[in-house]
């Protein structure tokens, strides 16, 4: 079983640069139609195959990016 | 999604380490500067002296990174960041002492500065931004500026008759007797991140040895300056910047003697 993983973005934050939808090996990131406040189309998590590899966060230039990862006593 | 993962034991990665401020940064969307910042202060936070940095903030884009990192920061008059950090290292030798500046600010205007700083071999650590232009002035071209390269002083491309070839400094720093650590690095993949982060934590560490100058290089991106997306411009990066300037290290200290000897590449 995969490990499990998710992210949270803050989307004040975010800049719809894409890095993260580049760097994301499991391609579960897309740039959505939302807008926030500042005028950026924002990045959203739209997939339920994340496994936490952190790879989106390293990447992001505007650390809106916050990963979690289950444990690995957790895991089944 | 996955709600039962979002609390605070299943944290792997923190957007906000104690170390930056959590102001949002101004730079454009996908600039490089932001993972630059994070990276740099993020070693700071797992080193643990967040009280014992001080930082020298550059003119460039990133002359307010004093407002984003969370720790003693000075600014300097434009090219003479390292000259400054000189001196607080002097003042004050039990702190560890950062220079963070761009292309435009240490490899033109700071040339000087740069290399007596390397060549006197002071004890700090030199942060190295290569975007190959001026990005907060509109794009003009760089002493780093690759040949052909358009910008808005170059319309026609970089020619080597008349502008010059890309000056590349950290080469020219690594001869140095001075230079105690000298490598070459980027931002454009997040492995390329994770080595970054093991410089940086190599760099702090050297420092504490008092044995010469740590020069870290970073190849970073400018998609406003180079008038494309943050996407393709990883990709101008991998194509054009990474064939002039390869990564990796240039200069590291021998494990067995702890002199510095020069990493011979290919």
């Amino acid at each position: 079983m995969a490990i499990k993983g998710t992210i949270i973005i803050d989307t004040e934050l975010c800049k719809g640069c894409e890095l993260c939808v580049l760097a994301c090996p499991q391609k579960g990131l897309v740039l959505s139609d939302k807008i926030n406040l500042k005028g950026y189309r924002v990045v959203e998590l739209y997939m339920d195959n994340c496994t936490g590899c952190v790879n989106c966060a390293l990447v992001c230039p505007d650390s809106a990016i916050t990963v979690y990862r289950e444990k690995k006593a957790q895991a089944v | 999604m996955e709600q039962f993962l979002i609390n605070p034991d299943c944290m792997v990665y923190d957007n906000h380490p104690v170390t930056l401020t959590g102001e949002p940064y101004h730079y454009c969307p996908g600039c490089g500067h932001g993972v630059i910042h994070k990276v740099l202060m993020e070693v700071v936070r797992d080193l643990g002296i967040q009280e014992e940095v001080i930082g020298v903030a550059p003119v460039g884009c990133s002359v307010f990174a004093y407002h984003y990192m969370n720790v003693d920061m000075q600014e300097a008059a434009h090219g003479r960041a390292s000259a400054v950090a000189t001196a607080i290292k002097r003042v004050r030798p039990q702190n560890y002492v950062f220079s963070y500046q761009g292309d435009g600010d240490l490899a033109a205007i700071g040339t000087a500065e740069t290399i007596h700083t390397v060549n006197r071999g002071e004890n700090i650590l030199m942060v190295f931004v290569n975007n190959a232009i001026y990005g907060m002035t509109g794009g003009q071209m760089a002493p780093t500026s690759l040949l052909g390269m358009k910008t808005s002083t170059s319309p026609y491309g970089r020619d080597a008759a008349s502008m010059g070839n890309p000056i590349k400094i950290t080469e020219l720093l690594a001869q140095l007797p001075g230079a105690y650590y000298v490598a070459r690095h980027a931002v454009h993949t997040p492995n390329a991140v994770r080595k970054l982060s093991k410089a940086f934590k190599n760099a702090f560490e050297y420092q504490k040895l008092n044995r010469g100058t740590c020069f870290i290089e970073v190849v970073s991106n400018c998609p406003s300056g180079w008038k494309m997306s943050p996407v393709q411009s990883i990709d101008w990066i991998e194509k054009n910047m990474l064939p002039m300037f390869p990564l990796g290290d240039i200069k590291v200290p021998d494990p067995k003697t702890g002199n510095p000897v020069m990493v011979k590449n290919n």
